[in-house]
């Protein structure tokens, strides 16, 4: 069961023209070349404003790409901006960092098994497992499944470099232009966040069974908002994930039965 | 602060706090292969998690998103979905025509 590459449904019909004696560099730059211009475009407008944000409170140029860069996830960098800008502790800002954070966990888990090749060589499965945040867990979960086992993890870290590479351009933009843009500007750049999210796990998602955490998590998100603000998206996850697992289990139980 | 203090706020403050989960993702991700039971009810904890992220990003918005009506919000990203599913499951397009229907909205019903 465990060696995917001998029987793992893409791996002899579906496999991509180029993938035929390619190598870990090639596999790479298809990852560069076949991420959309969508996702890192969004990416580069969101750290846009970072980039105004850290420039307004008096953060060095070199302080914004370094968090961007090594803490590489948006709400926890926003979040670490406005601690540092009020002043407070080392140990405050850092709790509430890390409840941003805690949602990583599960993404991470769910990441590797799709991407991991038991021969391959570890380091990449570490650098992948360190830029993992939300933009990037959907574009990955999206395509590498088409990809050849023994490429995905080359892959994915192409889709990682692009990413990477698109948050720090709009960071630096953003510092530099210090951005006064108009107030319904700035409204829609938000906007496009979460409309790039739903509609990517949309695209993602084959039937009813995979749909069914999304419509959970939508209901559920802004309930546990209003009832448990600090753990609202750990709690939503586990109660809406856990119930759509059950559900689909149950009902492909029936089917089958 | 100095610049020497603020780089190491941000490295145990920031860093360090977001790189913690990643790396304990790596460690328990290790048993699992794809095609696992426990791998499915994780997919399912992080897409609801996504999603919930989605809805209260519309529903509770940060910042400039919080000054446009909730009828606006919720009118832009239907609109996005439908454009979407209309144009064979575009994303690009879909995340484009929400985003600048949200920007037209304000100028148009203000």
């Amino acid at each position: 069961m465990d060696d995917t590459a001998l029987q793992g449904g893409s791996s002899a019909q579906g496999e991509p023209e180029w993938a035929k004696g390619a190598g870990r560099w090639l596999a790479f730059w298809h990852g560069v070349w076949e991420t959309p211009i969508v996702p890192p475009l969004i990416l580069s407008l969101t750290f846009l404003g970072f980039g105004a944000l850290t420039n307004g409170i008096g953060l060095s140029l070199l302080h914004t790409l370094f968090m961007t860069v090594f803490i590489f996830a948006l709400p926890g960098q926003v979040v670490l901006v406005d601690e540092m800008s009020r002043g407070a502790s080392v140990i405050t800002a850092a709790f509430a960092v890390t409840a941003t954070a805690v949602r990583l966990l599960p993404m991470t888990v769910a990441l590797l098994p799709v991407i991991r090749e038991r021969s391959g060589p570890k380091w990449m499965e570490f650098v992948i497992a360190y830029f993992v945040a939300i933009t990037f867990w959907v574009e990955t979960m999206r395509r590498t499944p088409a990809v050849p086992r023994r490429f995905r993890a080359p892959y994915t870290m192409g889709i990682a470099a692009v990413l990477i590479g698109a948050s720090v351009i709009g960071a630096l933009a953003g510092f530099l232009l210090a951005a006064n843009v108009p107030a319904a500007v700035a409204a829609a750049l938000l906007f496009l966040t979460p409309m790039y999210f739903l509609l990517s796990m949309l695209a993602s998602s084959r039937g009813a069974g995979e749909a069914m955490p999304i419509l959970a998590g939508l209901a559920l998100g802004p309930l546990m908002h209003l009832a448990v603000p600090e753990w609202d998206l750990l709690l939503t996850g586990l109660v809406g994930g856990t119930l759509s697992f059950v559900a689909v289990r149950w009902l492909r139980g029936r089917t089958l039965a | 602060m100095s610049s020497h203090a603020t780089f190491i706020y941000i490295l145990l403050a920031g860093v360090a706090a977001t790189a913690v989960w990643r790396m304990l993702g790596l460690f328990l991700s290790s048993g699992l292969s794809e095609d696992s039971a426990l791998l499915d009810w994780v997919k399912a904890v992080s897409t609801a998690l996504v999603a919930g992220l989605v809805a209260r990003t519309v529903l509770f918005p940060p910042g400039a998103l919080a000054d446009v009506s909730l009828a606006i919000r919720m009118g832009a990203f239907g609109l996005g979905v439908a454009t979407y599913f209309a144009l064979r499951r575009n994303l690009g397009l879909g995340v484009l025509s929400g985003a600048s229907a949200l920007l037209v909205a304000q100028y148009v019903f203000r």
